[in-house]
């Protein structure tokens, strides 16, 4: 009933080897991640648990079972994809053609966009590791969605759900919240339509790859609503919300925003609170026509007919999660909850007045701002190659030359973390999800890990000739706070199982 | 974590001190803010990779989801 979830987001980077255009990608993106792994990693590598298993519950918070896995059925390596896990509970992998940072497990949007923002990191250093590789490859990677040229991939996010919650109310009540999340979630981007696109500027990367309103789809027909049912926690309870439609963004504000009035949807979808129906006439068009417009007039139609801008329509959420909020917890509401709310008013109502004055908070009010400058002063039509290399350089993770971080760096740009938050998220786990017992068992017995997923870590153990499968079904257990002290005191991986097992 | 002041609550008195204010601060706002784009623009000027025509078109993605 806040913005507090179990939550996360997934990114895919944009991959390009300077000087060889033609460099296949999935070996650059391996690169990539084994370069980090090996840079890293002190001791074996474990694998990415594939197994689902149906686990019994142990009242410390864990569903132990053990049973006799042959590791050759453990394996995802067959393809040749890289992947490694990290001590702060990420996944870092090969995902198609792109590497991708899938955050470990967070319970709120400040920690959603620190460990996004670690990603970024995490990224860097792993291009920077690939550079000392033989034949020095200049790998360069971008955290954007399309090349421009009719490719798109993804920056996904997740949210754990109540089962009980009917997913017709999710797709009747997201829907219209998604067509105009994009107002202050859009990344921004140079051109309008797929392939070979038009000159001009819209607000987000990745609405005009979106085809149909509901589906299962992520690589072709893109659905609003995607259906994929992977709960990775019990499916009897959760369901896990996996949200493709969204753009991957540099600024810490539209991270925040994003997650965090998502987070409070949801929260009302659950609550059944939404009763007004603002369902939108043709959600697919109007979600390309709010893109394409970034002075926010442009209205787009309900089914009851009436008529709003996407600004507009945000505002009839946002007025329901005050409600919701005040009515739930009065002054009571926890500070991300209240803050989330302010800002969003906040920057909804400067959105509906001008745009621009959101250019410190947002990425595509921050970029568009940079090309109508550079517009103005070298008299650039929307078609010329150094408006699109603006696009492209606005998301190169490179602090020298990426141009988020110079306008951060200008101070042209809020932030909401760290350095020193962002650097320690790199190598640390959130302490309040089971991403905490999965991070600090890579960390601290990473020789003795086999294999491990969001559902499980997997032990071997000398003198047992089986490998030993910890599951972690719960996302809310395996905190710090339930296994902390565990951790601490347990010298080698065979005195946390011992222990864990009652042995 | 850093957090920055609030911004002042919606209301109809502010709205309206925007709509009604006068055409030279309108004016005067905008060549500041034209000032303050031209200095980041040199700046970034220097960092721009220098055949944007070739950056651009062999900026080629494969799918992902």
């Amino acid at each position: 009933m806040s913005v507090r979830r179990v939550m996360g987001t997934e990114v895919e980077y944009g991959i390009s080897v300077a000087g060889q255009p033609q460099a296949n990608p999935m070996v650059a993106s391996s690169q990539v991640v084994n370069a980090y792994a090996s840079s890293t990693l002190k001791a074996r590598r474990a694998r990415w648990d594939f197994e689902e298993e149906s686990p019994l519950r142990d009242a410390r918070g864990f569903d132990m079972s053990r049973q006799v896995a042959d590791p050759s059925q453990l394996t995802d390596e067959d393809l040749g994809l890289a992947n490694v896990i990290l001590t702060n509970g990420a996944r870092l992998y090969v995902d198609h053609a792109h590497p991708e940072f899938s955050c470990p497990e967070v319970t709120n949007p400040l920690d959603a966009v620190r460990w996004d923002k670690a990603g970024e990191q995490v990224m860097l250093d792993a291009s920077r590791a690939a550079q000392r590789l033989p034949g020095n490859p200049q790998i360069h990677l971008y955290k954007n969605n399309t090349d421009n040229k009719g490719v798109s991939y993804g920056a996904h996010e997740n949210y754990l759900m109540r089962r009980s919650t009917a997913f017709a109310d999710i797709v009747k009540h997201l829907t219209p919240f998604f067509v105009s999340r994009q107002v202050f979630a859009g990344a921004g981007r140079v051109g309008i339509g797929q392939e070979r696109p038009k000159n001009g500027f819209q607000i987000s990367q990745r609405a005009d790859f979106f085809e149909v309103e509901v589906g299962l789809e992520t690589t072709l027909k893109r659905p609003i609503i995607n259906t994929r049912d992977e709960p990775h926690a019990d499916p009897e309870k959760y369901r896990r919300l996996h949200v493709i439609l969204g753009d991957a963004n540099l600024a810490e504000i539209s991270t925040y925003l994003k997650v965090g009035s998502t987070s409070l949807v949801l929260a009302m979808i659950e609550d059944g609170y939404i009763t007004r129906d603002l369902s939108v006439d043709g959600p697919v068009s109007a979600l390309r026509a709010v893109s394409h417009d970034p002075t926010l007039k442009t209205l787009i139609t309900l089914k009851d007919g009436r008529k709003l801008t996407g600004v507009q329509l945000q505002m009839e959420y946002l007025d329901l999660a005050k409600k919701f909020v005040e009515e739930r917890y009065g002054s009571d509401a926890d500070y991300q909850t209240k803050d989330v709310l302010e800002r969003w008013e906040s920057v909804l109502d400067r959105l509906e007045r001008d745009p621009m004055e959101c250019a410190t908070e947002l990425d595509w009010v921050a970029k568009y701002k940079l090309l109508l400058g550079y517009r103005d002063r070298d008299g650039l039509e929307w078609d010329d190659p150094k408006l699109h290399l603006i696009d492209l350089q606005y998301a190169d993770i490179r602090p020298e030359k990426g141009l988020y971080h110079r306008l951060v760096r200008a101070g042209r740009i809020e932030r909401l973390m760290t350095d020193d938050l962002v650097e320690k998220a790199m190598h640390e786990p959130p302490t309040d999800t089971r991403a905490y017992f999965r991070g600090r068992c890579l960390e601290k017995y990473s020789e003795n890990v086999a294999a491990a997923s969001w559902d499980s870590v997997i032990f071997d153990l000398p003198g047992r000739e089986s490998l030993q499968r910890v599951p972690t079904i719960d996302p809310l257990r395996g905190t710090k706070k339930h296994v902390g002290g565990l951790l601490d005191s347990s010298e080698t991986a065979v005195d946390l199982f011992n222990r864990l097992t009652g042995a | 974590m850093a957090q920055e002041q609030k911004q002042p609550k919606k209301s109809s008195e502010t709205e309206e001190a925007v709509e009604t204010a006068p055409e030279t601060d309108v004016n005067e706002r905008k060549e500041a803010l034209d000032s303050d784009v031209d200095d980041i623009l040199d700046e970034i000027d220097d960092v721009l990779e220098t055949n944007a025509e070739d950056f651009v078109k062999s900026f080629i993605q494969k799918g992902g989801q």
